[in-house]
């Protein structure tokens, strides 16, 4: 029996920078794989823009008879529609010129880029928190309970201690950081301790703290004077997180999600604390057998990750909400996890991330009232961007990107 | 690019050695003809016949059975079970009953006919790991396969097992089926291969006999002379440094692993303990290190106890540690070089404190590391998943060595490494013996306690049952680590 399987050894030769560019684009590059999903989730967001509209579809009808109507009445819908989601995220180019010309106000051509930050802003403190935990081996499906908390604790500062300016706002942010802490530092501790898996505690720990904050502002001295419906007192002035006011929402938050996101990417790279929860995610046999204590390193990991989704829930209470209500964190937290996948656990991913799905949330209700496309379509936008993102050999097969060397057989070509 | 324009030829009724250090392309070459891995260029010949493989089971169908260094068992399966894996037989149809009995007669069949005892009802995660590589070799002839790769099938084997499974393959051959057999053990190649290819840098750099001398295989391997003798000057024992008494440690499953034991190191002197794997070896010195609850007895560094304290501490208080497992406990394969250099010293001046990291200090030390210890990277920030081996381990013993120690204790230095890097740990390990550090080295290849070792104890069963000089029989020392105590009255060996 012969065998003879070889290898050409290409000659080495001067690459041109288009080679280069070319070869990298085409490898199974994460951040190209990132923008062909968000590409395939608009290709088929598109069908469905079809497909759920009657009029066109009745088109599709008579489709061997005369496709040029039904093409046209398609692309024009579909257009229109994904105008509006870009006119809605970024603004209107008509605002513009409006406001160049002196016939519009610089208010209304920045609004929608306003309720893109607006939404964004919550979303990034939430996905860093899913991130950094991530990267230290943990799952932090509880960053929607460490959001509700720190809705409720910033809420309840906000209104009850009656502050200076300034001074009120610091508080409230840093309660509302405490709250989130407390709800992660519990699972933390009880992974630390008992080797109780996170995924179920911090499951668990988002009902409580959703059902506690539906309790919560009914009660005495929380809800609203004069109200019957579930609302609680508004968050002083002096605890608001500043904004420009009237059309534009966007507040102090959306800097304070950048300062934040520099904050843990120091964290992550440049500190001790950052290098053992990097070990430990990464391999917490060699951390345990190089002196790091997992157990530690798990707790402190888990108050820091709830402290930052506390933080994006103080965000939503302070700068946009201005009261406590049930559904104040809205899907802050279970968004953000999708959001840290997208932005591939990596801080300024995250930023980027967040800013996308903020965009969006703010172009989709554009797209609902001029184009009559239902919000929900955004919602399957999201979860189409992560399915693929999620099925990276899936987007790869459809673009026919250079497939992976050692296809999925998980054998190391790289032992002897 | 891991292999470049190899031919290889096997015939009938031969035992095929591939010879080359960690990284040179064996497997990979291997994992082409068994379908895992598609090559580029060139061709499988099978019988006259070209053939194509997309997948294992083009090679089973063409009669190439595989055994993987990392077996391909289901542990909660019996051994039967796992044998008709891949290929079970069915009553009514392909979505009908597992026909279990069939499975177990055929195993029962084979293994008769091999002479290969496996007991079909067994569960694989009961069986010693001689005998799950038996199940793997009883599976690939099931499958009626000519040719037979072996991936370093006795890396994991005691010295009595190794020799029975050469014995098996001497008796496969003389059944007409052909062995590749891929290894970087020398002595072993010597004793069974029929002819021999070394492979270095996806090359084949020359073929051999087996009575080729040891040093001649080695030089061919590695590409310049070695030595394979660790040259030392006798040890200069000072005080004891570790002492441990009455040692009791449970294993993960609760059940006594060490059962009372007693050693002491001495600054400047090698303590080896030999044994077969699994004799309490490795939760003895993860009980030294603070990695496990130590049950009962004493463990004192220079009269400090250490029973109970945090593993930093006892780094902290001069320990250095090369664990068994490099892959799992020894590095971080996502991390840079430069970040598995210092994983035990991130936190310390001059590489950080207990806030923040000074890269500059991180990659300057890289840097002098990767230099002194002749790790051989693209650069100190290449992951260390990228590295081989015996580079792997390198970067662990440049961690360790790389503060000042009282105590150095080492398990398992050099397995899965090349037997160019074999020769510079041992060089080193020597060399902080003699700068006056205690070490204690705990390894199952015999050679290696026997070459390291000042004094060697043997542990058998969680207990150490000798301690001898290194210039006792090999013999005798084999007994001991089967657990036979007192004058050795029996040959050993089956060749």
């Amino acid at each position: 029996m012969t065998a003879e399987p070889t290898t050409e050894k290409k000659p080495v030769e001067k690459e041109t920078f288009l080679n280069v560019f070319l070869r990298n684009l085409w490898s199974s590059n994460s951040v190209t794989v990132t923008a062909l999903s968000i590409f395939l989730a608009v290709v088929i967001g598109a069908v469905l823009i079809v497909v759920s509209d009657s009029a066109v579809l009745a088109k599709f009808s008579y489709f061997t008879a005369r496709p040029g109507d039904a093409l046209e009445a398609s692309w024009a819908l579909i257009s229109a529609a994904y105008s509006d989601l870009l006119k809605g995220a970024l603004g209107d180019p008509e605002a513009f010129s409006a406001w160049f010309s002196g016939t519009g106000r610089w208010q209304d051509a920045l609004a929608p880029i306003s309720e893109t930050l607006t939404y964004a802003a919550p979303l990034v403190f939430t996905g860093l928190s899913v991130s950094l935990a991530f990267r230290g081996g943990l799952f932090n499906i509880g960053a929607q309970g460490q959001a509700v908390l720190g809705c409720i604790a910033a809420g309840l500062a906000g209104f009850t201690f009656g502050l200076p300016i300034v001074l009120n706002l610091v508080v409230a942010l840093v309660a509302g950081v405490l709250g989130g802490v407390l709800w992660g530092f519990l699972p933390g501790l009880l992974k630390a301790r008992t080797g109780a898996h996170e995924v179920i505690t911090t499951i668990m720990l988002n009902y409580t703290a959703g059902l506690f904050l539906a309790w919560l502002v009914i009660q005495n001295g929380v809800q609203a004077p004069g109200r019957t419906d579930a609302i609680s007192k508004a968050v002083a002035s002096s605890a608001q997180l500043p904004s420009f006011g009237g059309v534009l929402r966007v507040h102090l938050g959306i800097v304070l999600a950048v300062i934040v996101t520099a904050g843990v990417a120091w964290l992550l790279n440049r500190s001790a604390f950052g290098f053992e929860l990097r070990a430990v995610g990464a391999n917490p046999h060699a951390a345990q057998t190089a002196g790091i204590s997992v157990a530690r390193t798990y707790t402190v990991l888990m108050a820091v990750a709830g402290g930052l989704a506390g933080l994006g829930g103080a965000t939503q209470v302070l700068g946009t909400a201005y009261a406590l209500t049930p559904s104040v964190a809205g899907n802050i937290g279970f968004d953000g996890l999708l959001v840290a996948l997208l932005g591939r656990n990596r801080p300024w991913g995250t930023l980027m991330a967040a800013l996308l799905f903020g965009a969006l949330r703010a172009g989709g209700n554009r797209m609902q009232s001029y184009s009559g496309i239902s919000l929900e379509l955004v919602n399957v936008l999201q979860a189409l961007i992560v399915i693929f993102i999620a099925a990276p050999a899936l987007v790869k097969a459809i673009f026919r990107l250079r497939a992976a060397r050692s296809a999925g057989f998980g054998v190391s070509p790289a032992k002897g | 690019m891991a292999n470049n324009h190899i031919d290889i030829t096997v015939e009938p009724g031969e035992v095929h050695a591939l010879l080359g250090e960690n990284g040179a392309g064996k497997s990979t070459l291997m994992n082409q003809l068994y379908g895992l891995l598609q090559p580029d260029e060139g061709e499988i010949v099978v019988n006259d016949e070209p053939k194509v493989f997309r997948s294992p089971r083009d090679a089973i169908a063409a009669g190439i059975g595989m055994v993987h260094q990392h077996f391909m068992l289901v542990p909660v399966f019996t051994v039967a079970e796992n044998i008709a894996l891949g290929a079970e037989e069915t009553r009514g149809g392909p979505l009908g009953w597992l026909d279990r009995r069939r499975a177990r007669r055929d195993v029962l069949e084979t293994s008769k006919r091999f002479g290969l005892p496996v007991d079909p009802d067994a569960l694989i995660e009961d069986l010693p790991v001689g005998a799950q590589q038996r199940v793997e070799i009883v599976k690939a002839l099931t499958r009626d396969v000519d040719l037979l790769i072996l991936d370093e099938p006795t890396a994991v084997l005691t010295p009595q097992e190794t020799d029975e499974l050469l014995a098996v393959m001497r008796s496969l051959t003389e059944m007409g089926k052909s062995i590749v057999f891929i290894t970087h053990k020398l002595k072993e190649v010597k004793k069974i291969a029929d002819r021999i290819t070394v492979i270095r840098r996806g090359q084949v750099v020359g073929t051999a006999t087996p009575d080729t001398s040891e040093d001649e295989l080695a030089a061919l391997m590695v590409g310049r002379a070695v030595s394979l003798e660790v040259d030392k000057s006798p040890a200069e024992p000072g005080s004891v440094v570790l002492q441990v008494a009455g040692l009791v440690v449970d294993d993960d499953r609760g059940v006594r692993a060490v059962d009372g034991v007693d050693l002491e190191v001495r600054a400047g002197e090698v303590l080896g303990i030999a044994g077969v794997q699994g004799n309490g070896q490795t939760e003895l010195v993860e009980a030294v290190m603070g990695l496990r609850e130590v049950r009962a007895g004493k463990v004192e560094l220079d009269s400090e106890d250490l029973a109970g304290k945090s593993t930093k501490r006892i780094l902290r208080a001069g320990v250095g540690y090369v664990p068994e497992d490099r892959s799992h406990d020894g590095v971080v394969k996502e991390f840079t070089v430069a970040e598995n250099l210092i994983l035990d010293l991130y936190d310390r001046e001059p590489f950080g404190n207990a806030f923040r990291l000074d890269r500059a200090k991180i990659d300057g030390n890289a840097k002098h590391r990767v230099e002194q210890f002749d790790i051989r990277c693209q650069s100190p920030e290449s992951t260390a998943g990228s590295l081989s081996g015996g580079n792997q381990q390198k970067v662990v013993i440049a961690r360790e060595m790389s503060r000042p120690l009282r105590l150095f204790i080492a398990s398992q230095p050099t397995r899965g490494v090349d037997v160019g890097s074999i020769e510079f740990i041992h060089r080193r390990i020597i060399r902080e013996r003699d700068q006056g550090t205690a070490v204690l080295v705990v390894s199952s290849e015999l050679d290696e306690v026997v070459g390291l070792a000042d004094r060697i104890a043997v542990m058998y069963r969680g207990r150490i049952l000798a301690i001898v000089s290194p210039d006792t029989p090999r013999e005798e020392i084999g007994l001991l680590m089967a657990g036979i105590t007192g004058a050795p009255a029996e040959e050993e060996g089956t060749k």
